[in-house]
């Protein structure tokens, strides 16, 4: 599925593209021999479509709430974005320019997502936007990204059933957070019975259709009850009993926001004590960042499914949370989402000298197998459906608010936003 | 779908499902109480009702915090320190929000549904700047976490037991201050007519004041005791309103008894629904029944009768 079909120029592209290059090529030669800024493109070469780039600077648009309900979530994602800009700009720029951002605040409101966006492709031209948060959010900006043909990338891990020639996603998509974990669940832990839990939104009910699908399907195995609740419920006592009556092995939650506190802080009057695993809890949607909110010895001992642990032990982690610690204060936790809002804009800076060019179509060719080796979460590649390659891994909560890794998948996953089997 | 169970497995369930049902009952009554005494004695609709509790609860995200660095022995006690203060402090907020702003538009109660909602915006993005976005984790003593072991099954949280004895306490010291005090009297006194009232010399201006004060002190006990089941956010207090709100209208704008009469009946119908269907039918059930009876009975269940 070449996403080059559907760029809204639908030139014939690998044709057009050596020839480019190798006008490019004499361009830079040309430039070489003439200009004092002998390493440098020129501004006329790399910017071919009215986008802010200047000779020593490009403007780039991050947007997020923050204000608003989403601004608990989305602050830390905000954070990652400018992290991940000032290293670029302290190691040289991209292009040889220093990155400029213009920051707009979407208030937790679709509308007002699709507003600023259109700003800031009109008005400030930027060259690429860092941003949106929910679905809902992202949603409201697609038409707006794929009319003035700009380049989202959208951080947070979500339902898939979407490719857009104008987003990159750098989260995961559902089929590459839920199919290892339930594998996981059912081979290590030898669970046979799943109860369903989610807040009622698309995200949670597409998830676990999916897991429905898997765990019946695939797996053979048994779901004992799937349930909804509104966005922002605060009393599960009930459901808690049903799962009580119920038995399963594992509880598989996609309870989302303040409903979160209110879940675990219950579950844990309740008397379930998650260290025994009878049920095991197993949530796609609880990082160290919700973690904070509801508190570490509420969720002693739940397992969640993601694909960056602030705690994972390699190098450019290390790196990484030592410079988000260095940047924002001692007692910042990093989640899934935070991570990978941070590889954005190394991405788009690793297309765009691919590329050697700004201009959205030009990056948009050079996507499919950028690699990113100095990511947090270990090493990932842009697939040519937008999305990354990334592992699956499993965490078990630590009464200090950090997860435990367990688990992680032998290979990357590929990411698959339109799985067949599963709709 | 009681397959498979023996008798004394579902016997245990119905118990602790009634239990939920109380629990929940308790949880609406404290939610509710600040705001019928808000809007069924002064026909104020505030709208920052929520703010107000999430107030109470930062106050005792504070309190903890302050104990476990200067006090750790007291750690245990801490709570009911916290619930002192929530009050004061949101009684007194209370009371300043009534002087600035309220008492200027008593007699346009549409516009203080806007000004109070206006306000709750204002007290979100103070939270946001004062707390930041993110939710704060109120640290609880160990005593009032786990459950108490009654049989093999059935286990009652011991948090779910102290909102009860909380929403009790407030509801019968609530009932004694209106039914059974002096200054009760001059409320109902002013309820029920307002220039009779002031013609007897009732300063109605400072019973409007007491009572917004009360009303968003109660608030913020409810705050206080809701860090124990619920988070602790900027905007957390809008999980709350819409209930707050079918509460106090279903139960009859005037009436205290209403009330509690309909945060029973309310949080009954939920929790055993609930049980039987899946979380976001049973709120749907429960707003359709509350819609159709409030069409046979637009007062709500317990209207006041006044001649007007």
């Amino acid at each position: 599925m070449g996403t080059t079909e559907t760029t809204a120029s639908g030139r014939s592209l690998s044709k057009g593209l050596g020839f480019r290059k190798s006008l490019m090529t004499l361009a830079a030669s040309v430039m070489l021999a003439t200009s004092a800024q002998a390493a440098m493109p020129s501004t006329a070469e790399v910017n071919t479509t009215g986008l802010a780039v200047t000779d020593d600077s490009v403007t780039v648009g991050i947007l997020h709430s923050i204000t608003g309900t989403m601004a608990i979530s989305e602050i830390g994602s905000v954070q990652a974005e400018k992290l991940a800009i000032d290293q670029i700009n302290a190691s040289g720029g991209v292009l040889g320019r220093q990155i400029k951002f213009v920051q707009e605040d979407g208030a937790s409101d679709w509308p007002t997502f699709a507003e600023k966006s259109r700003k800031l492709l009109r008005q400030d031209n930027v060259a690429a936007i860092f941003g949106a948060w929910t679905s809902a959010s992202r949603k409201a900006v697609l038409p707006v990204m794929e009319q003035y043909n700009g380049m989202l990338y959208y951080p947070t891990f979500y339902e898939g059933l979407e490719q857009s020639p104008n987003v990159v996603y750098t989260g995961q998509e559902a089929t590459q957070q839920i199919l290892a974990s339930l594998n996981w669940a059912a081979e290590t832990k030898g669970a046979k019975s799943f109860y369903l839990l989610g807040s009622d939104y698309i995200w949670p009910r597409t998830s676990n259709k999916i897991a429905r699908k898997h765990i019946e399907d695939k797996l053979g195995l048994k779901v004992s009850g799937e349930e909804y609740y509104p966005l922002g419920h605060t009393q599960f006592n009930s459901v808690i009993n049903k799962i009580k009556l119920k038995k399963p092995d594992v509880i598989f939650a996609s309870v989302v926001g303040g409903s979160n506190v209110a879940f675990y802080k219950q579950m844990k009057a309740a008397g379930i004590d998650f260290t025994d695993e009878k049920p095991l809890l197993l949530t796609i949607s609880v990082t160290e960042d919700e973690i904070r909110g509801i508190g570490g010895e509420n969720v002693d001992g739940i397992y969640a499914s993601m694909k960056y642990f602030q705690s994972l032990d390699n190098d450019n982690n290390q790196e990484f949370v030592a410079a988000f610690k260095d940047a924002y204060g001692d007692d910042m936790v990093i989640g899934d989402v935070t991570q990978a809002a941070y590889l954005g804009p190394w991405l788009w800076k690793a297309a765009v000298e691919k590329a050697g060019s700004f201009d959205i179509d030009k990056i948009r060719e050079e996507f499919a197998g950028i690699e990113f080796t100095k990511a947090p979460e270990g090493y990932v590649r842009i697939h040519e459906n937008h999305h990354l390659w990334s592992k699956t891994r499993i965490g078990q909560a630590q009464p200090d608010g950090q997860y435990k890794v367990v688990y992680e998948t032998e290979e990357l996953m590929e990411p698959d936003p339109f799985p067949e089997g599963y709709q | 779908m009681f397959d498979g169970y023996t008798s004394s497995e579902l016997m245990s369930i119905f118990a602790m499902q009634g239990f939920a049902g109380l629990s929940l009952f308790s949880v609406f009554v404290l939610m509710a109480l600040g705001l019928a005494i808000i809007f069924g004695q002064m026909g104020v609709i505030n709208m920052a009702h929520g703010e107000f509790m999430i107030l109470g609860a930062y106050t005792t995200y504070l309190t903890s915090g302050f104990f476990q660095s200067y006090l750790p022995s007291l750690f245990g006690g801490y709570f009911f320190v916290a619930m002192v203060l929530a009050f004061l402090i949101c009684a007194a907020l209370g009371a300043f929000v009534e002087w600035l702003m309220i008492r200027r538009l008593y007699h346009r109660p549409l516009d203080t549904l806007l000004a109070t909602w206006g306000l709750s915006l204002i007290m979100q993005q103070a939270y946001r700047s004062i707390f930041g976005a993110r939710e704060v984790g109120v640290d609880l003593p160990e005593w009032m976490m786990g459950a108490i072991q009654v049989t093999d099954l059935v286990e009652l949280p011991i948090n779910g037991l102290f909102v009860m004895i909380i929403a009790l306490s407030i509801a019968v010291g609530v009932y004694f201050l209106m039914y059974r005090s002096g200054y009760g009297k001059k409320v109902r006194a002013v309820v029920q007519n307002r220039p009779m009232a002031e013609a007897v010399g009732i300063n109605s201006a400072g019973i409007d004041r007491a009572t917004f004060a009360l009303g968003c002190g109660i608030a913020g006990v409810a705050g206080a005791a809701f860090t124990m089941i619920g988070s602790t956010g900027p905007s957390s207090g809008q999980a709350y309103i819409v209930d707050t709100f079918l509460v106090v209208v279903f139960g009859g704008a005037q009436s205290l008894i209403g009330t509690i009469v309909s945060a029973f009946g309310i949080s009954q119908a939920q929790s055993t629904m609930e049980f039987f269907l899946s979380g976001s039918m049973a709120k749907v059930l429960t707003l359709l029944v509350v819609v159709g009876i409030l069409m046979l009975r637009p007062e709500g269940l317990m209207a006041l009768k006044v001649r007007r």
